[in-house]
């Protein structure tokens, strides 16, 4: 059963601003749904539109298997975690979570059991009857997830629950919320702007821009195999190396001609002559993950390499890696090599390129031209 | 350094204690006459302590001091002030407040709009509305009433009290209300259970200003009270241009103070809670 289904959703806020134009989304009852982009994709408003927040000019929204548009926030059987936590001011911790159970009209009794068997799960026992000003930010985060819980909903909202956080804590709560999310087994849609999060959380991930899903898929397919160079720029840290040139046959396949600033070679690339036949002479841009970059003491590619050597022009270690970035065609790329390499900067370095995993994208217009059939977007 | 430190410093406080001494010296006029009996006020030393004190004066214009006709004293003017303002300042309260919060929270269409035509209610002039009121008034069967001055001084202090609610309410985050929302609260639960308890400081400030708006108020009470509901400032009026024989300043005096005692006690009492709700911000982060 689907847990989420968002069908041909378009937002106008006044006349002309068009913030969602067109969006398709389905996920199975109980997957972590991601929705992720910049500032001013339209992720938000999604996903007040969800919890009925805001009207839904055009389209339909259905919360296990029931279209909710007409439905108040109250009536759909949502929860929601905001980023400012919202916590109400006048109202002990145990107060903000039972409120939402005392509207319901649940008996005294049973509120009282949820909240500690809530408060117990958080491990937020102890603050039951501080004031939210009396608590820290991690503790806050706590009681509005406890608020959430104590609903018990067919489907959680959390709008950027971990960006108020210090780094330290934004990585405990996210296990926490990963952990929370295998026990209770509920759907859970989640807006964040931070693709690490993104990708640790989600079993399905939404990248969003401009109030347009660029590509809808797992995790690893969203890595492996970006439908724009949006997406493939977005996830991934460092991103996806991007490296311009013109397309060429070579034998029976194709490649594309790097200038190293050292030396001028051709990177043979893992696509058929007929299927590229459209775009040989033309102007393309070649994908490359950096740990597709690597040198021979890193290596443990399974797949043919091709040699390449390049002027290194910044070394930065990073403990279990170190990263070197380079340039090719004039554009920086950079490469995962082992940390026990050690170059000097501005040294020169032979890096192997695995260009198994290798994807093309149109200069233009940011599009993959390579495996059309394999690109994912949401119907 | 520490000479002339000190020679400023004693300069300010002379200048400090002149200024004082300014606004002061009435007052005390008003207190020390009050306390006289006509004899000695007509022997003049006006900033003399009375030689004998006593509170006939005092007694008189509370009950007796004759406001034109009737001889009643201040007394029955006192009381329709206080069942005008008591009823007035509430309702124009708890209206500003849920003014406020719907302007500040709800953004309807045409809100802004809304709020900026209340804002226009402070350039009306009071004069300016003085027939069009009473022609109201006579329609409703309310001229002549307090019930009718309580309508006009609630419909006056709306725009007052429904920016300062907005401007206390606009500082609290809109997630507020959308998790109250998503809980399954209203629009009315939601200004009950999470609004009014934060609305201490705000309720204080818009209580002690409208209480010594409408209590201050002679225009209104002039114009549309008739002769049963004057309120105490028209008495008052009407007390000191009474005079029959002797001018008793003393009661006059008496009577000034009696009619300025409530908002005096009001900022004695509410003043600090004032400045502290002026400033407050309605969530402490």
């Amino acid at each position: 059963m689907p847990g989420l289904k968002i069908r041909d959703v378009y937002k106008t806020f006044g006349s002309n601003i068009e913030v969602l134009k067109g969006v398709n989304l389905e996920v199975e009852q109980g997957q972590f749904l991601i929705l992720v982009g910049n500032s001013g994709c339209g992720k938000s408003t999604l996903l007040n539109m969800i919890a009925g927040l805001e009207t839904i000019t055009r389209g339909e929204i259905e919360i296990g298997g029931r279209v909710v548009n007409d439905l108040p926030p109250k009536s759909r059987d949502i929860a929601m975690v905001f980023q400012s936590y919202a916590l109400y001011p006048s109202m002990t911790v145990k107060e903000n979570i039972s409120f939402g159970l005392e509207i319901r009209k649940v008996p005294l009794a049973e509120r009282s059991t949820i909240v500690a068997r809530v408060a117990e799960m958080l491990q937020i026992s102890d603050l039951l009857d501080r004031r939210p000003r009396q608590l820290s930010g991690g503790q806050r985060q706590r009681v509005a997830m406890g608020r959430a819980l104590a609903r018990d909903p067919e489907l959680f909202l959390f709008d950027e629950p971990l960006s108020n956080l210090d780094a330290q804590l934004r990585l405990e709560m996210r296990a926490e919320i990963k952990m929370m999310h295998r026990r209770l087994g509920k759907t859970i849609c989640y807006v964040t702007h931070d693709q690490i999060e993104a990708m640790t959380l989600g079993d399905r991930i939404a990248v969003m821009k401009d109030g347009v899903i660029q590509h809808f898929g797992s995790p690893q397919e969203l890595y492996d195999s970006p439908s724009t160079m949006y997406v493939a720029g977005f996830i991934g840290s460092p991103p996806m190396n991007f490296i311009s040139g013109q397309l060429r046959t070579a034998g029976s396949g194709v490649a594309i001609e790097i200038d190293t600033g050292l030396a001028k070679s051709l990177l043979k690339l893992p696509f058929g002559l007929t299927q590229m036949q459209a775009y040989i002479g033309k102007n393309v841009v070649l994908g490359l993950r950096p740990e597709r970059i690597t040198d021979a003491m890193h290596s443990s590619s399974r797949f043919p390499v091709q040699t390449v050597e390049v002027r290194v022009d910044v070394v930065e270690p990073t403990g279990p890696d170190t990263l070197i970035t380079t340039h090719l065609n004039g554009k920086r790329v950079v490469s995962r090599i082992h940390p026990g390499t050690r170059p000097d900067d501005a040294s020169r370095l032979s890096l192997l390129f695995d260009l198994s995993k290798a994807v093309l994208f149109d200069p233009d217009k940011g599009t993959r031209i390579d495996a059309v059939s394999a690109i994912h977007q949401a119907a | 350094m520490q000479h002339s430190s000190l020679t400023v410093r004693a300069v300010l406080y002379l200048a400090l204690l002149l200024f004082a001494a300014l606004f002061l010296i009435p007052f005390y006029l008003v207190l020390v006459t009050s306390f006289k009996d006509v004899a000695e006020l007509r022997r003049g030393n006006m900033l003399s302590l009375p030689e004998t004190w006593t509170v006939a004066a005092w007694l008189k214009a509370w009950s007796a001091a004759c406001t034109g006709a009737a001889c009643n004293g201040l007394r029955p003017y006192f009381y329709n002030s206080l069942e005008m303002v008591v009823p007035a300042v509430l309702i124009s309260s708890v209206i500003g407040a849920f003014n406020g919060y719907a302007l500040a929270q709800w953004h309807f269409r045409g809100a802004d709009a809304i709020f900026t035509l209340l804002l226009l209610g402070f350039f009306i002039p009071y004069q300016a509305i003085l027939l069009p009121a009473a022609q109201f008034l006579g329609y409703l069967h309310l001229s002549n009433t307090i019930a009718g001055l309580v309508l006009i001084h609630v419909a006056y202090g709306i725009a007052f009290t429904t920016m300062l609610f907005r401007n206390y309410y606009v500082s609290v985050p809109p997630d507020l209300v959308k998790a109250a929302r998503v809980d399954g609260a209203g629009f009315f639960l939601i200004f009950r259970k999470i609004f009014l308890p934060i609305s201490l400081p705000i309720f204080t400030v818009c209580i002690i200003w409208q209480f010594t708006q409408i209590w201050n108020d002679f225009l209104f009470g002039a114009a549309f009270s008739g002769t049963t509901a004057r309120p105490v400032t028209v008495g008052l009026n009407n007390l000191v241009n009474t005079t029959e024989g002797v001018k008793e300043y003393n009661v006059d005096m008496a009577g000034a103070v009696i009619t300025a005692l409530p908002t005096l006690i009001v900022y004695i009492f509410g003043g600090r809670y004032f400045v502290r709700g002026l400033t407050a911000g309605a969530v402490k982060g």
